[in-house]
């Protein structure tokens, strides 16, 4: 990897060279009700729009490659037949200006069952392949355990990487577009200070977590203790709501729906983004749900993720943002959830 | 304006030859026609459906107990076991119930009518590694339907099996699929034993659980452990009871295939709806051994 060092002020250079294109940031949405500030991911028409330093957003980026709700095809009927006429809805491509290392690696995981399997799905895949993203360091919030899950940090998966240094940013390029494009600013080789710099800022860093979550034979655990109670009490807890898939980086379920137009002459087929948490995911035409209680569907979710996921690609299918957790009406974390399983309180 | 980022276009890598590696594969429907429709219950019809382009149509290849995703524009799309003789290749035929929105709509739809078909997906039986042994059919209610597929390959090479059992329980004579052909399939040296759970005036047949059938032949065999394969497909309680008597019979867990009904709205391993633990129904199933569906919790 070849890293690179500039001045601050030369971030809002970079930004203009990229204008160009469409740009998605993160973006402050004021506060929540204990008066904590909101950011979420949003297009960006200037550069001072940008919330570099946001703690984390209340969705991930993922809505910019699996849309909530995405038409699929549309058909035209006729007295002889009909036509499918399938766009993939990518039109562009998108600059996304500071991700965290968490979301970066949730994109990774996603690529590996949508894009990098039997049946590659082309609505991701020509978005993701479309977005350039430059990362961006971040500060451990109280919920995030990525450290315990691997994901801290991001080896692949974006264009640029940014580490704040103070007044300057350390850079780490990915791309020969990326290369490229830092050639148009001011930007050095590091130095050994910047160096030792660099790799003391990540030390702290590491030292600021405080959730964990033991993944130790976790795989094992979670078959051992199918039948555990700690289910049950999580099942009472749980609102069966969906709203952790909603903000989820790597939940990827989806439901299809179909509708005829006015003219009955035109139809579409819509995706839209679902939850195993929902009381319908697992229900089949005659009415048999193959997953009736709220304890068996959150179980699935934490089975999926933290086994399933595994056995297929060999790795979670959680990074660790805690985004679930903190957005869940019945105060459910997984770092609680995983440690009940496990028999520790 | 150098800095505008290079578009990438995803289908103009792809083949064009709709292959499952093939991004623009994902949502290709070969079009399609239903030729005829046969009530066979008062709730069930078998449709047949012959992909339209007679390329596509002998291109068109499966294996028994794979499926495919029929779609009605603006009504649905969902997964059905193909229930025809793979030598047909795309001149399919699905028995279908109409119990939910998409099926109570085909149910009213007339021959002639144009159907997408997509697939075919999912795993098979093993027919190739069961000849020349003696093999076990058993289904209850609609999951006599994923076995007709199977069966139909089995008796057109009737030569290379041995015994060839079909055991097939429904809950009333009315609800008895395929009735027509059972004549014709016992013309090939097979033993066909039904049963009903409750019976009505003009039944002359037997009536209880199908495990009383499965008893009688395990009775008549010292071990099921050699020269046999058993197909089991039907409601879940009744996987528990057979493949349980299976096992203590002597059958070996890789010998015993079950097909599996999920949820699925994508066929392609995408939507995650058909989900058991790790693994896709639609991908990994519907047609697992024994042993798989053990290993895999809340399976059946």
């Amino acid at each position: 990897m070849i890293f690179k060092v500039f001045k601050k002020q030369e971030l809002a250079r970079l930004y203009e060279l990229l204008a160009v294109n469409v740009i998605v940031g993160p973006v402050s949405r004021g506060n929540d009700r204990n008066g904590n500030p909101l950011y979420d991911f949003d297009v960006v028409y200037d550069f001072d729009e940008l919330a570099l330093d946001y703690t984390q957003t209340v969705h991930s980026p993922k809505r910019f490659v699996l849309p909530y709700q995405e038409t699929l095809a549309t058909f035209t009927t006729s007295p002889g037949g009909w036509e499918k006429h399938v766009d993939l809805n990518v039109y562009r491509p998108l600059v996304f200006f500071g991700m965290h290392a968490c979301d970066i690696n949730a994109l990774n995981k996603l690529d590996l069952v949508l894009a990098q399997s039997t049946y590659p799905n082309p609505y991701y895949m020509g978005k993701r392949k479309n977005l350039f993203i430059i990362g961006i360091d971040c500060t451990p919030e109280p919920q995030c355990f990525c450290r315990s899950m691997g994901t801290d940090s991001a080896i692949h998966g974006f264009d640029l990487f940014l580490t704040d240094l103070g007044g300057k940013y350390f850079t780490e390029i990915l791309t020969a577009t990326a290369f490229d494009l830092l050639s148009e600013i001011k930007c050095t080789d590091p130095s050994s200070k910047e160096l030792a710099l660099y790799k003391h800022t990540a030390k702290e860093k590491s030292k600021r977590y405080t959730a964990t979550v033991d993944t130790s034979d976790l795989t094992k655990i979670l078959d051992l203790e199918f039948e555990s109670k700690a289910w049950d009490a999580w099942g009472d807890k749980c609102l069966s709501c969906g709203t952790c898939a909603n903000v989820c980086p790597t939940c990827y379920c989806y439901g299809v729906e179909e509708h005829v137009d006015l003219d009955l002459q035109h139809a579409s087929k819509t995706k839209f983004l679902h939850s195993c948490n929902l009381i319908d995911f697992a229900k089949v035409a005659g009415g048999h749900n193959f997953r009736p209680t709220s304890a068996s569907r959150l179980k699935y979710r934490y089975y999926h993720k933290h086994r399933g996921f595994v056995e297929a690609f060999e790795e979670s299918l959680c990074v660790g943002c805690g985004r679930c957790g903190t957005a869940c009406l019945a105060d459910i974390t997984p770092p609680e959830v995983i440690a009940s399983v496990r028999g520790k309180e | 304006m150098q800095n505008k980022l290079h578009f990438i276009n995803i289908l103009g890598q792809g083949s064009g030859a709709h292959r499952k590696e093939d991004p623009d594969s994902f949502e290709y429907t070969l079009p399609a026609e239903i030729t005829s429709i046969y009530p066979l219950t008062a709730t069930e019809k078998l449709y047949q459906i012959q992909i339209i382009d007679p390329a596509q149509r002998n291109r068109f290849s499966f294996q028994p107990g794979q499926f495919v995703m029929l779609e009605l524009p603006g009504i649905g799309e969902a997964p059905f076991s193909i229930s025809s003789s793979p030598v047909r290749h795309g001149d399919l035929e699905l028995c279908i119930r109409a119990v939910g929105n998409f099926t109570n709509f085909l149910n009213r739809v007339e021959r002639g009518a144009r159907v997408g078909i997509s697939g075919p997906f999912g795993t098979s039986f093993p027919l190739e590694k069961m000849q020349g042994n003696d093999i076990l059919l058993i289904g209850g209610g609609l999951g006599i339907v994923p076995l007709r597929s199977p069966l139909l390959a089995v008796l057109e090479n009737r030569s290379r099996y041995g015994r060839v059992d079909i055991m097939y329980g429904a809950k009333s004579p009315a609800e008895l699929l395929f009735t027509y052909q059972y004549e014709e399939w016992k013309r090939f040296d097979i033993n066909l034993g039904i049963t009903v759970d409750k019976a009505d005036k003009s039944w002359k047949g037997r009536t209880g659980l199908i495990t009383e059938l499965l008893r009688e032949r395990i009775a008549q065999a010292s071990s099921l452990r050699e020269n046999t394969y058993a197909i089991v497909c039907g409601p879940p309680v009744m996987f528990h009871f057979v493949c349980k008597m299976l096992t203590e019979a002597g059958l070996p867990m890789q010998k015993m295939f079950v097909s599996l009904e999920r949820r699925m709205h994508c066929g392609r391993g995408k939507c995650c709806r058909c989900n058991i633990g790790s693994t896709y129904t639609c991908l990994d199933g519907p047609v697992f051994d024994y042993w798989s569906v053990m290993n895999l919790k809340e399976a059946i």
